[in-house]
């Protein structure tokens, strides 16, 4: 690795989690108003304090230490049919780990200040405005990227990573386009204490036509919930009284309401097709496990949708996590791909440093680019057009993701791939 | 029979080059008639008869315009054409040479410019040295492997190699004959505050600073050079003086072939572009046996040669085992308490006479007869 590696980082509103607007900024203490930085991380939600820890080094013993959940298996089914899809490993390996943003945040936190020689992070600044380095390099001009912060103070770094969510600032200052459309959605989180302790390891999921309420493991009492419906329909669940909640939340997830008898016959009729071709052990249908309180503070709401940056990386410039994609819940996989990113990225800054070379240099950040761009735009498609699919009641299309739901939960090796591709 | 030639005129000057090359020897005497009046920094040579067929005499002429591919623009393998001089003082600088790159002493750091191929051949070069530099130390510090080493590079140009080399920790000097490339360089290092720390230009031939740095480098790299010098044997000498005993010479360069000159001159100049035309003589190339007895009779043992294969439309470098176009070889200086040449080193053809023992080698060193 670089044998310095100043970190700078700051955090922009990380309006997705809901939170206030904290801004904070990390900055390597002792500089000098001539300091060059190695990198400057803009944005300190969890995909930019993981940078700033795996560019300093290591954090996952500090959420061990915390609070977190393995879990075994997966159940996702369909408000409107019987089918499901269930994701078990046939060991006894866990499949996955939830991990609440607070515990991920807080981990990093402490892990930040471990590495505090090589990593200083700025509390409480804003970024307001970036200059960009010329693409060839010119008499008397800086070739380093000039940030400059609302104190008014300039930091100077030689790459530039941008971290700093949907509508990030710093791909906005390099006018690096950006497909996006916002879903009609909104998304609900809270944290519920279930009505009796179970042994909590399995993720449960299921695609109402409002859109996918999930319920995440955290502990044997306690689960996550993260409900995404209309902006109308979660203002009022986060404003209801927490009794309608949870009757809510219980009816949504064992209500048959939506059933129609047409697309119930036509699912048994596949089940019984599969059932003969392949007459293995098929998992047991699962009941989710019922809600009984809401823990307080812990309801709130964010807007959904979708979004993908055209270009990851400029010269001396990259984004990583929301910043480059922005992604629907209903996977799961939104801050997954930001950590990808962030595996990719340190992995191609190491080996560029190892060589002695420029850490803005495009030659590696393609090569991250590449990398990531593939994986990234495959699930992000997968998981818009699940979405869409998921998203309406009429009946050919019910009938088809009932049909595609059974055949896939049917053949093993393909939910494996699934596997592997979403925990990659 | 040159009457036919064509004469590009394009309100530059022309150099005339004239070649006599005897053929029928086994040797590679070459005379080299050279006028040099250069305009513009490139020029380019038609031969007037096929390649493969050398008559008694040879007609380039230098046309001074540039040529390029749009597609291939990036790609363009710059050498140092260090122009012969006839003096009678022991110089390895050709001031025509010097010229040719002193219009593009700008261009240097334009990674997808005319310099892209060197800017690209880092991730060949920097590696080799930096791995068969490590393998002489116990241990390193994970951030700076080359800490503690003094390396000069010869012929730095821009410093495309002598900022990664100071990046992995070491102190470097760079030099480079052109006055305009060592400004290049020395301003590119200046807005890194730790480069400008450990790296030092300066503008001046390797013998002049042969006597102020006996034995004081711990590695000399000299990348793309010996193409271009005119006393290969002296260049050498001058290495292995300024070189520690037990110090590497790390040597990148263009062997001496047909395929050399098919690829490297009439494809690279001419025909794409990738180089800019008259940066190469064919003359000039050094094949790896040549270079390795120069080497070894100046007390250098040869540690490794390895082949380099550029390409031009990835734009990536690649090691391989064909050494008939470019090709990178570390010798290292034998120290007094090292042992002697291995025997294992096989010459391969060609009569050569051995000069004499370098004076900075005391310990007794095997002739190689051939």
């Amino acid at each position: 690795m670089a044998a310095r590696l100043a970190l700078s980082r700051w955090r922009a509103a990380p309006a997705a989690a809901g939170r206030g607007p904290l801004l904070s900024c990390r900055r390597w203490s002792g500089a000098k108003a001539d300091t060059v930085y190695d990198v400057v991380v803009s944005g300190g939600g969890l995909v930019g304090a993981a940078m700033a820890c795996a560019l300093g080094f290591g954090a996952w013993d500090h959420i061990c230490n915390m609070r977190y959940r393995a879990f075994r298996r997966m159940q996702v089914w369909d408000a409107c049919s019987e089918a499901l899809i269930m994701f078990d490993k046939d060991n006894l390996d866990d499949m996955g780990y939830i991990v609440e943003n607070d515990v991920i945040m807080c981990a990093l936190t402490k892990q930040l200040e471990a590495v505090s020689d090589r990593v200083t992070v700025l509390y409480r600044s804003k970024a307001v405005g970036y200059t960009w380095p010329y693409p060839f390099p010119m008499t008397d001009s800086s070739p380093w990227v000039h940030i400059t912060l609302g104190d008014g103070s300039t930091l100077q770094t030689k790459l530039l990573i941008g971290a700093d969510g949907h509508n990030s600032g710093v791909r906005q200052a390099a006018g690096i386009q950006n497909v996006s459309w916002n879903y009609d959605q909104s998304a609900v989180v809270a944290t519920l204490h279930l009505s009796e302790a179970t042994e909590n390891n399995v993720a449960w999921q299921r695609f109402l036509p409002s859109g996918p309420i999930a319920l995440l493991p955290l502990s044997d009492t306690l689960s996550s919930l993260v409900w995404s419906t209309s902006h109308e329909h979660a203002a009022e669940l986060v404003s209801m009284d927490e009794e309608k909640f949870v009757d809510a939340i219980n009816s949504a997830f064992w209500s048959d309401a939506n059933h129609t008898d047409f697309i119930d016959s036509a699912g048994a009729m596949l089940q019984y097709a599969v059932a003969f071709l392949k007459p293995t052990k098929v998992s047991a249908r699962q009941l989710p496990p019922s809600v009984a309180r809401v823990d307080a503070r812990s309801r709130m709401s964010f807007p959904l949708g979708l979004g993908h940056a055209a270009e990851y990386v400029r010269p001396r410039l990259a984004l990583i996590g929301d910043a480059a994609h922005r992604v629907h819940p209903l996977a799961g996989q939104g801050v997954n791909m930001g950590f990808g990113d962030i595996s990719s990225l340190v992995h191609h800054l190491s080996a560029a440093a190892f060589n002695g070379k420029d850490l803005g240099s495009m030659s590696h950040l393609t090569g991250y680019e590449t990398d990531r761009q593939r994986h990234n735009t495959a699930l992000l498609a997968a998981t818009d057009l699940l979405k869409r699919l998921y998203s309406t009641s009429a009946t050919p299309l019910v009938l088809l993701r009932t049909w595609g739901l059974q055949a896939t939960n049917a053949v093993s090796p393909l939910k494996e791939q699934i596997m592997a591709f979403a925990s990659k | 029979m040159w009457g036919g030639s064509r004469l590009s005129c394009s309100g530059n000057r022309f150099l005339g080059v004239v070649l006599s090359r005897y053929r029928g020897t086994q040797t590679e005497c070459t005379r080299l008639i050279t006028s040099a009046v250069y305009s513009e920094n490139q020029f380019s040579w038609t031969p007037q008869t096929k390649p493969w067929v050398f008559s008694e005499y040879r007609i380039m002429w230098f046309k001074s315009y540039r040529m390029t591919f749009a597609c291939l623009n990036r790609i363009k393998i710059y050498r140092y054409p260090w122009t012969r001089l006839y003096s009678t003082s022991r110089t390895t600088v050709d001031s025509s040479e010097v010229k040719t790159f002193l219009a593009l002493a700008h261009r240097w750091w334009d990674e997808q410019g005319i310099y892209a191929p060197l800017h690209s051949m880092n991730d060949l070069r920097v590696p080799f040295i930096r791995d068969n530099l490590l393998k002489t130390v116990a241990d390193h510090q994970p951030g700076k492997p080359l800490s503690g080493m003094k390396i000069l590079d010869v012929g730095c140009g821009g410093g495309l190699l002598t900022e990664p080399l100071g990046r992995l920790g070491a102190s470097v000097t760079g030099i480079d004959p052109v006055d305009e490339n060592i400004k290049t360089a020395q301003q590119h290092k200046s807005f890194d505050p730790i480069l400008d720390k450990r790296i030092e230009y300066r503008a001046c031939s390797l013998e002049e600073i042969v006597e102020e740095t006996t034995e004081a480098f711990d590695a000399v790299v000299a990348s793309e050079v010996v193409e271009h010098v005119i006393d290969l044997e002296t260049f050498i000498q001058c290495c292995c003086q300024v070189l520690k005993p037990g110090g590497s010479l790390f040597i990148t360069t263009i062997n001496k072939t047909q395929l050399s000159y098919a690829l490297g001159i009439v494809f690279a100049e001419q025909i794409a572009g990738i180089v800019p035309k008259g940066t190469h003589t064919w003359e000039k190339f050094v094949s790896p046996e040549k270079l390795e007895s120069i080497l070894e009779s100046n007390g250098l043992s040869v540690q490794s040669v390895a082949g380099m294969l550029y390409n031009p439309f990835s734009g990536y470098w690649h090691w391989s085992e064909n050494t008939s176009l470019n090709y990178a070889a570390h010798a290292v200086k034998s120290g007094v308490q090292d042992h002697p040449v291995p025997d294992e080193f096989v010459f391969k053809g060609e009569t050569e006479e051995l000069r004499g023992q370098d004076s900075t080698n005391a310990g007794a060193q095997e002739e190689l007869k051939k």
